[in-house]
């Protein structure tokens, strides 16, 4: 089952609210996932700092590991969002964090990098997820989330969306792929590497690759219905766009909403139902094996 | 004249209402507000009222339907009247994937576009779709008739059995086991009965449609069939 959102705002205004908006979308799909749950925000950012977010294991507390970190890492700053923390440092200073991170703390997972997303997920229901990490107060010009019913693969938080793999780039993905080890094998001979068995990472991986041999998310997306078999929804999110594809049989389901304000994509209306201006907006259901994608 | 507010009322309330309702009842009109995507609204009715839903539905909306009339305001998502036995559904927007799927009586109307597997299986139903319809629609159908006003997408009509389809846009492709039939006068006939009791008499040119029916080549297997599947 599972289930994912997104939400892409137009209107700077709605920016403040983006978090209160995810959070109540993600709530909502707790029926179709109540086993864990993530989501990535794009927040603000500054030229020249890069934003890592580091997840402690359960049994360590984030917020001593993140003091230590910032206090030996010059012109840092940390915010502690329960077993996460996001690290802002100088782009000079990245390397300096890896090595503390593999001297101090190598159990500590860094799940997101990248100049303006943070990435959160654990184990749990949805909306207690969204409340211990405090994405209702959170703001930012996009977010997509997911929510988890382990049907395949033990409850645990590495198996939870959204994965990343490039700077600013990450997806959630309802469905299963079939040809994701031998894509992952491919990806690996190009020099990527994985921290899960977990198919979803595959496709992540795959589109990170793509984009970084130039491609535009679109033109990545378009590519990934060539080299990925299996069933799909997937929602993206890069440093400036958003983006959407379904497999060309269709499986998961799917539902989009478009206003002057914002676009917004569920697994079900359901999630949708609480937007501003819903009543209102363009509903539709996004084509089998065709690539949806927008740009700020 | 009930009204039902969602947002108030749980759904498994108004559906017991509903059930509990005798064939000679007189509460015949009824109102559904705040439906919020909700699942399974109005399902498994079985007497002469109407249901107006105002606002999207989410999965099952009046599935199983008997006697009843179910109008949604809106859209509604997957396997919308899915199992009709008889009765009318009407939704005036859009419909989610399988809308129609193994139904046996009664009539579907679509104002807006369905999406893949439209009709899947069925048989018996009428389904009118004023929009166009996705891939896989009409699946082995077995019975009824599917009247697109739009186009249809990949593989329509694969593996069918005896339903009618007639779709006046194009099809983009012909599933295995089904082909165009001759538009006769006695299948105008048919049609304008069908456009009649969706209440769309005269709102399209019973000429533009074309007919798509079984080849009859897949009811048994046959080896030299097997490229087909």
């Amino acid at each position: 089952m599972c289930g994912i959102v997104g939400l892409f705002l137009k209107d700077p205004g709605l920016e403040p609210d983006l978090g209160r908006l995810t959070a109540r979308m993600l709530g909502t799909m707790c029926d179709r996932g109540p086993d864990s749950a993530g989501f990535a925000i794009y927040t603000c950012g500054r030229d020249g700092v890069v934003k890592l977010t580091l997840r402690a294991p359960a049994g360590v507390a984030a917020a001593d590991l993140a003091g230590r970190l910032s206090r030996s890492i010059p012109g840092s700053s940390v915010t502690v969002h329960d077993s996460h923390a996001v690290l802002s440092v100088p782009e000079v200073e990245e390397a300096a964090v890896g090595e503390w991170l593999a001297r101090e703390a190598p159990d500590i997972h860094v799940i997101g990098r990248g100049s303006r997303m943070e990435l959160y997920k654990e184990v749990g229901r949805p909306d207690t997820v969204a409340a211990r990490f405090g994405l209702p107060a959170m703001a930012g010009t996009h977010a997509i989330g997911h929510t988890r019913m382990a049907t395949e693969s033990a409850v645990t938080v590495d198996g939870a969306h959204p994965f990343s793999t490039g700077p600013d780039m990450c997806l959630v993905h309802n469905g299963s792929l079939s040809n994701h080890n031998g894509v992952r094998r491919q990806l690996e001979h190009e020099g990527a590497t994985f921290e899960t068995e977990n198919d979803s990472e595959v496709a992540a991986g795959y589109l990170t690759w793509r984009m970084g041999q130039g491609l535009s998310l679109g033109e990545a997306l378009e590519a990934s219905l060539q080299d990925l078999d299996g069933f799909y929804t997937f929602v993206v999110g890069t440093e400036s766009g958003f983006g959407v594809l379904r497999d060309p049989i269709a499986c998961k389901p799917a539902v989009m909403a478009e206003t002057d304000d914002y676009v917004a994509f569920g697994s079900e209306y359901r999630a949708l139902a609480g937007l501003p201006g819903i009543g209102s907006a363009r509903l539709w259901e996004p084509e089998p094996a065709t690539v949806y994608f927008w740009e700020r | 004249m009930p009204d039902i507010d969602l947002s108030v009322t749980p759904l498994r309330d108004l559906n017991a209402a509903l059930h509990r309702l005798s064939p000679n009842t007189n509460e015949r009109h009824w109102t559904v507000a705040n439906p919020e995507g909700r699942h399974a609204v109005a399902v498994g009715l079985d007497a002469p009222v109407t249901v107006e839903v105002n606002g999207p539905v989410g999965y099952y909306c009046a599935g199983m339907n008997k006697q009843a009339t179910v109008v949604v305001h809106g859209h509604a998502g997957v396997g919308v009247a899915e199992n009709m036995m008889s009765g009318l559904v009407h939704v005036t927007g859009d419909v989610s994937q399988a809308a129609g799927a193994t139904g046996r009586g009664g009539l579907l109307r679509v104002d807006g576009n369905a999406s893949a597997r439209c009709g899947i299986s069925m048989k018996g139903i009428d389904i009118v779709v004023r929009g166009s319809i996705g891939h896989m629609s009409a699946f082995m159908a077995q019975a009824g008739n599917l009247v697109v006003f739009g186009d249809a997408g990949d593989a329509l009509g694969d593996s069918i059995y005896e339903a009618r389809l007639f779709v006046r846009g194009s099809v983009k492709s012909l599933g295995a086991d089904c082909i165009e039939k001759p538009m006769r006068d006695e299948h105008k006939q048919a049609l304008a009965d069908i456009l009649k009791r969706a209440g769309l008499e005269g709102d399209a040119d019973l000429g533009e449609f074309r007919r798509y029916g079984s080849a009859r080549q897949l009811y048994n297997f046959h080896v030299d069939m097997a490229g087909a599947y």
